[in-house]
């Protein structure tokens, strides 16, 4: 279906690459809504994965009590909602994370406050 | 000599003489160049006759009816004001909730005149025509009542000031602006089955009553009179956009279709916007009228289920999104409280964690989710505060590219996961909070891919002050969208528990009440 107009009907998409400082990148941390959404930022593409979790998460998520708790090798990671093992050396072009990239953390055994998910 | 008197003209006849007798087929123009959107969307319609206005009010009656309406309107507002009657509202968070309603509400009655004025133009038909311009008229009456009686609020509290500059810019504001927006670029027909139908006729129970009956619980005279004011008009708009889904679906098998996906659509964007609605009766309330729960069982599940069963008669099915709807709503207003909490920097109303009390009234309403899901969420906030470290969330929410809703639902059969809905369109992404919202992209995304996402503008530059330099050091991105949002930082944002508005109106109440 389309949209129904009584011209062409041709508009730029608003939020191209080119228009932001970098591509947006997507970050959940599953079972951890206080943190109530998904977070929206520009990463630099040629950002290495493992600075992005060492550099950016802490400022993102240290407020919870869960997060000086995680044992980051036994952290799963999702993209798109697909299992994804991401190589922490490479960049996050080099991951294959592109322009609205949705990438989520899953950290077993913790589960949030008292166990609800927050 | 006697004197011939006529007779008295009947309502039949003044409707009629006023408004069908009005009317004219034009010959120097054709039909189709005077109405030129007629056809596009695939609406038939054979007999614009045949559409039956229940109300059959004339213009003269509606001005006459409407200045008496507006004389007792604005002397209650007056009394209300020269008795500080803003000092008898339960609490001033109550007040929060007028904010809310002034930057979120107000303007898209503006924009409901603006849409009911075009479709009434675009419209042939004498009868709907008419009915259309009064609800037209009622808009623009509705919106300037509100701002006058909730600018005597202005004098005294903060946050009222920056109301319509806000509705354009501020990003859970984009939620109600953008879906007035989708209506009204959208053809004349989709235009009465969005906001005639689905908006006035199903939701209204649910978005603008808990509002007033809000005001009526928590002793707020002033609103609670505009809102009185507007009732009557409201059922006059609720049979035009019965008697136009009717009239639409009885003229032509083929519209069938094309309404039943508009009322799919517009149920879920409408439902969307409640969301505010459901935190403003259960969070922001001192003294709740009824839980979001219990309105919409008794609001949505029977009325509407009513609603339907009816239209069944004409193949209509209940909307698309109508269960997951009703599974929601033991979750929706803990969930997006919480999303005010954590964005409390950035709105231009306060915020807070809901007390001891308010949490035994939460637990009883909701007995089977507040103490296993949300209570200590709650509880965590406070203990926090109590520290000194009030929660702020910091870092900018991903937002659901159709209803601009931060994306904060969750699975419909699993409240402790978020949902993630993806789609691409010549080759980019687009992301929803739901089914409902990713069928809604899907099917017109040329629309969509449009939209104004606050949070992707903030990063695209477009949303600091003129004078902002984000080259100079110490640059703090945040603290200059809020100035470009026109709130004021420490004073119309932040805790309740902080505000000068608590203060004040402690005060003002204390010297109201006592010596």
């Amino acid at each position: 279906m389309a949209v129904k107009s009584i011209a062409p009907y041709e508009f730029a998409s608003k939020d191209t690459a080119d228009k932001f400082p970098a591509p947006l990148l997507y970050i959940g941390w599953e079972d951890h809504k206080m943190f109530c959404s998904p977070f929206c930022a520009p990463m630099p593409p040629s950002m290495k994965f493992g600075e992005l979790v060492r550099g950016a998460l802490p400022g993102m998520y240290g407020a919870h009590p869960d997060f000086a708790r995680i044992d980051w090798d036994r952290a799963e990671w999702f993209v798109s909602g697909r299992p994804f093992t991401p190589d922490m050396d490479k960049t996050l072009a080099e991951n294959g994370l592109g322009h609205k990239s949705v990438i989520r953390l899953r950290t077993p055994g913790l589960t949030g406050l008292d166990g609800t998910c927050f | 000599m006697d004197m011939k008197v006529s007779k008295k003209l009947g309502l039949k006849e003044r409707y009629n003489l006023m408004t069908r007798d009005l009317a004219w087929t034009p010959t120097y123009q054709s039909v189709k160049d005077a109405f030129p959107y007629m056809e596009y969307e695939g609406i038939k319609i054979h007999d614009w006759e045949k559409f039956e206005d229940p109300f059959r009010m004339t213009m003269d009656s509606y001005w006459k009816y409407q200045a008496e309406k507006e004389r007792k309107l604005y002397a209650i507002i007056d009394a209300f004001a020269q008795n500080n009657g803003h000092l008898g509202v339960t609490d001033a968070r109550y007040i929060n909730t007028l904010k809310l309603f002034l930057t979120g509400i107000t303007p898209n009655e503006y924009m409901a005149h603006r849409g009911f004025a075009h479709v009434g133009r675009q419209f042939p038909g004498a009868g709907p025509r008419v009915a259309c311009l009064m609800q037209s008229l009622d808009e623009i009456r509705h919106a300037q009542t509100q701002i006058h009686s909730l600018s005597n609020y202005n004098k005294h509290y903060n946050g009222f000031q920056n109301w319509h500059h806000q509705h354009d810019r501020v990003w859970f504001l984009s939620v109600p602006k953008s879906f007035f927006d989708d209506a009204l670029t959208a053809g004349p027909f989709e235009f009465m089955i969005a906001i005639g139908f689905a908006f006035e006729y199903v939701l209204t129970n649910l978005l603008f009553v808990p509002f007033i009956s809000g005001a009526a619980y928590n002793g707020d005279m002033g609103a609670m009179a505009f809102g009185f004011s507007a009732q009557s008009d409201e059922s006059r708009h609720m049979t035009l956009g019965l008697e136009i889904i009717k009239f639409i679906l009885e003229q032509d098998p083929d519209n069938l279709p094309i309404v039943q996906a508009w009322l799919d659509k517009w149920f879920w964007r409408g439902y969307r916007v409640l969301t505010l609605v459901a935190m403003m009766m259960d969070y922001m309330l001192p003294k709740r009228v009824m839980s979001w729960k219990e309105a919409w069982e008794i609001y949505a599940e029977q009325n509407g289920g009513a609603l339907f069963n009816d239209l069944a008669r004409y193949g209509i099915k209940v909307p698309k999104g109508w269960s997951q709807a009703c599974k929601d709503k033991d979750h929706l207003s803990h969930q997006a409280w919480n999303v005010f909490y954590n964005y409390g920097a950035a709105a231009p109303f306060h915020t807070w964690a809901p007390g001891e009390k308010d949490m035994e009234w939460l637990s009883a309403k909701y007995p089977d989710t507040f103490d296993k899901y949300y209570r200590p969420l709650w509880t965590h906030y406070a203990k926090e505060q109590a520290e000194g470290r009030r929660f702020y969330n910091g870092t900018l929410p991903m937002l659901c590219q159709v209803c601009q809703v931060p994306m904060f639902f969750t699975e419909p059969d699993d409240p402790t996961k978020i949902a993630y809905r993806e789609s691409e369109y010549r080759g980019m992404k687009y992301h929803c909070c739901s089914d409902g919202c990713k069928h809604i992209f899907d099917n017109e995304p040329e629309k969509y891919v449009q939209s104004w996402l606050p949070v992707h503008q903030i990063y695209q530059g477009n949303c600091f002050p003129e004078d902002a330099d984000p080259s100079r050091p110490g640059f703090n991105p945040l603290a200059e969208v809020v100035r470009w949002y026109g709130i004021g930082w420490g004073r119309d944002n932040l805790d309740y528990a902080d505000s000068e508005d608590k203060k004040n109106f402690e005060t003002w109440r204390a010297q109201a009440t006592g010596n």
